[in-house]
């Protein structure tokens, strides 16, 4: 379902202007995020699109069709609504507030009860978390029942505004995680807000910049509004790493993997090593390296190794190929494949040659 | 001392005076409690209005302020003239008690509508409950807990205004208290005294009660810190 704001605007009664002139389209089944800091409307906008707010002029459109046609409440339980803190009811069980949306809809209650334990699984929750009452769940667990309750409405789209900023940062990427392992399941039209840039550019097929005022400064990919973005505004918005970010999207195609010498773990060794030597255990996987100008007396264990950097799995995005090179003790960036297994090293200076060879339109 | 207390068994072996004993106190538990409910479901009623119109709001709590100035006495007394009912209608007492327990409770109604946290409300709105729906199925229910001490605190004001009643005529305990001056007899008035006491305290408990039932969720709460407490 696609969503379109057609010159929306919301101006309240003291002449404060919240959203001015938005005209932007969420593309079906994509995940859109509004990002911005407090007061750029992001939340507004969201909540013009089920009417919790009423736009001044404009028109928001669900499928080309004006959503002032349809009665509020029955627009809203066609809509997946996931809120800041949840915003579960405190007074029903968990079962029963994923169940809200099914009964308000006039399912009987044990229909909507077995839809909701059903529910609860599809967010990765255990079925026995269902009778209690959601003071008693963590935060990160709270979040997942409120995806849960939205995802009750069976509805095309899901509004989240700010769904994840209240948990802490390791429960906020696991959530982040679920959504997008979700996604690839459902398929739904989200809108997402939130005021947290990285946030935006790992959910989000496309990122709208608003800025104060309620004006939309950039609407695009992520990697077109950290690689190119606008204007000042915007650039400094997404942040000084910008450009080390921007890398997440750029294709590694064409850094050349140079063979690397292995040794396995236990072999033992001539001599004086004379090279940054990888150590891999039986199944060619590393363990570590083995600096120049060690002797190792019988076999290679554990205990001669440094320890390495991150691993760069080949395929994926360049940044973890600089990264590997950048953090390895031989300033050799260790590739290797979907088994983990290496086949071969990257430098820097290749990545980089890379990267400046790269045209800027070719970012994902 | 012990004439005292010889004339109390006196009094309360006499099939007769127990049987006008408890009929005093069914009508005074009548008296007190159909107001409380009537007084409950009129102050809800206000706190919906003063919610959603801050004019409302303002003019509703100033009015149950000087409401509840008025001496119930004269309140007894007034009613009739206004209500069109005779001086000694029991249902004089049971609107005075009406307006007092709405006057008391217009504050703790708002004060508990209130303290329901507004990002509930407005998921409520955003998953589809339209208002009435929404007020009922999850405004009201959320604010017993604050609701509750209020309704508490009316209740027994109810009971010991009741006895006032007995002074222009209408039944309750307040009986025992004008018979036992009237006729310098001291037994009614202990007694009355006591099961004024006693029904307050009944009622408290009763209504401690009820509120735990309407609120499971607070002791499932509860239940879980004090573990957490005990783990640590």
């Amino acid at each position: 379902m696609t969503i379109e704001f057609k010159g929306v605007t919301k101006r309240y009664p003291d002449g404060t202007v919240a959203v001015d002139n938005l005209n932007l389209t969420v593309e079906d089944g994509t995940i859109t995020v509004f990002v911005g800091p407090s007061g750029c409307g992001k939340t507004t906008s969201l909540r013009m699109i089920n009417r919790m707010i009423e736009p001044t002029s404009g028109s928001v459109l669900l499928d080309g069709k004006d959503i002032r046609d349809s009665d509020p409440a029955l627009l809203r339980r066609g809509i997946g609504y996931v809120i800041q803190h949840a915003g579960l009811f405190p007074h029903r069980t968990v079962l029963d507030n994923v169940a809200t949306v099914p009964l308000l809809t006039g399912w009987d209650k044990a229909k909507a009860r077995k839809r909701a334990a059903e529910l609860l699984e599809t967010v990765g929750l255990p079925a026995e978390l269902g009778k209690r009452y959601p003071a008693q769940l963590s935060g990160g667990q709270q979040q997942r029942v409120g995806v849960a309750r939205a995802l009750a409405a069976d509805s095309p789209v899901l509004l989240m505004d700010e769904p994840f900023s209240a948990v802490d940062p390791i429960v906020r990427e696991e959530l982040q995680d679920e959504l997008l392992r979700l996604q690839t399941q459902l398929g739904k039209t989200i809108v997402f807000v939130t005021h947290d840039i990285d946030e935006a550019v790992r959910l989000g097929d496309k990122v709208a910049v608003l800025r104060v005022g309620g004006v939309l400064a950039q609407y695009g990919t992520p990697s077109d509004v950290l690689r190119h973005p606008v204007d000042d505004f915007v650039a400094s918005f997404v942040g000084k790493d910008r450009g080390y970010r921007g890398l997440s999207f750029l294709s590694s195609s064409g850094v050349e993997v140079k063979d690397a010498e292995t040794a396995e773990i236990g072999s033992t060794l001539p001599g004086t090593n004379t090279t940054w030597l990888i150590v891999v255990n039986t199944g060619g996987q590393p363990r570590g390296w083995l600096p120049p100008g060690s002797t190792v007396d019988g076999p290679i264990t554990e205990e001669h190794l440094v320890a390495g950097g991150s691993l760069y799995q080949q395929g994926t995005p360049i940044r973890g190929a600089l990264d590997a090179a950048l953090s390895s003790p031989a300033s050799l960036g260790v590739v290797v494949d979907e088994a983990h297994k290496v086949i071969g090293v990257v430098t820097a200076r290749q990545v980089l040659e890379v990267i400046e060879g790269q045209p800027q339109s070719s970012a994902l | 001392m012990g004439g005292f207390f010889s004339e109390l068994g006196a009094y309360l072996s006499s099939a007769n005076s127990r049987s006008e004993i408890l009929g005093d106190l069914l009508e005074h538990i009548y008296l007190a409690l159909l107001p409380l409910v009537l007084g409950i479901l009129l102050a809800i009623a206000a706190g919906w209005l003063g919610q959603r119109w801050q004019v409302a709001r303002s003019v509703l709590l100033v009015v149950s302020n000087l409401l509840y100035t008025i001496p119930s006495l004269a309140l007894f007394v007034v009613i009739p003239g206004i209500i069109g009912s005779k001086i000694l209608d029991s249902v004089n007492v049971i609107v005075a008690l009406t307006i007092y327990t709405t006057a008391l409770l217009v504050r703790p109604v708002l004060d508990a509508l209130d303290a329901v946290p507004p990002h509930v409300i407005a998921a409520a709105t955003a998953v589809g409950y339209r208002p009435a729906a929404r007020f009922f199925g999850i405004e009201l229910p959320l604010s017993v807990p604050v609701l509750a001490a209020g309704v508490r605190v009316a209740a027994v004001s109810n009971i010991s205004l009741v006895s006032v009643g007995a002074l222009i005529g209408t039944g309750g305990l307040g009986v025992l208290f004008t018979d036992g001056f009237q006729r310098e007899y001291f037994s009614p008035i202990v007694v009355g005294i006591v099961l004024t006491m006693l029904l307050a305290l009944v009622v408290d408990l009763l209504l401690v009660y009820l509120r735990k039932l309407l609120t499971p969720w607070e002791r499932a709460t509860t239940s879980k810190t004090a573990v957490k407490v005990a783990a640590a």
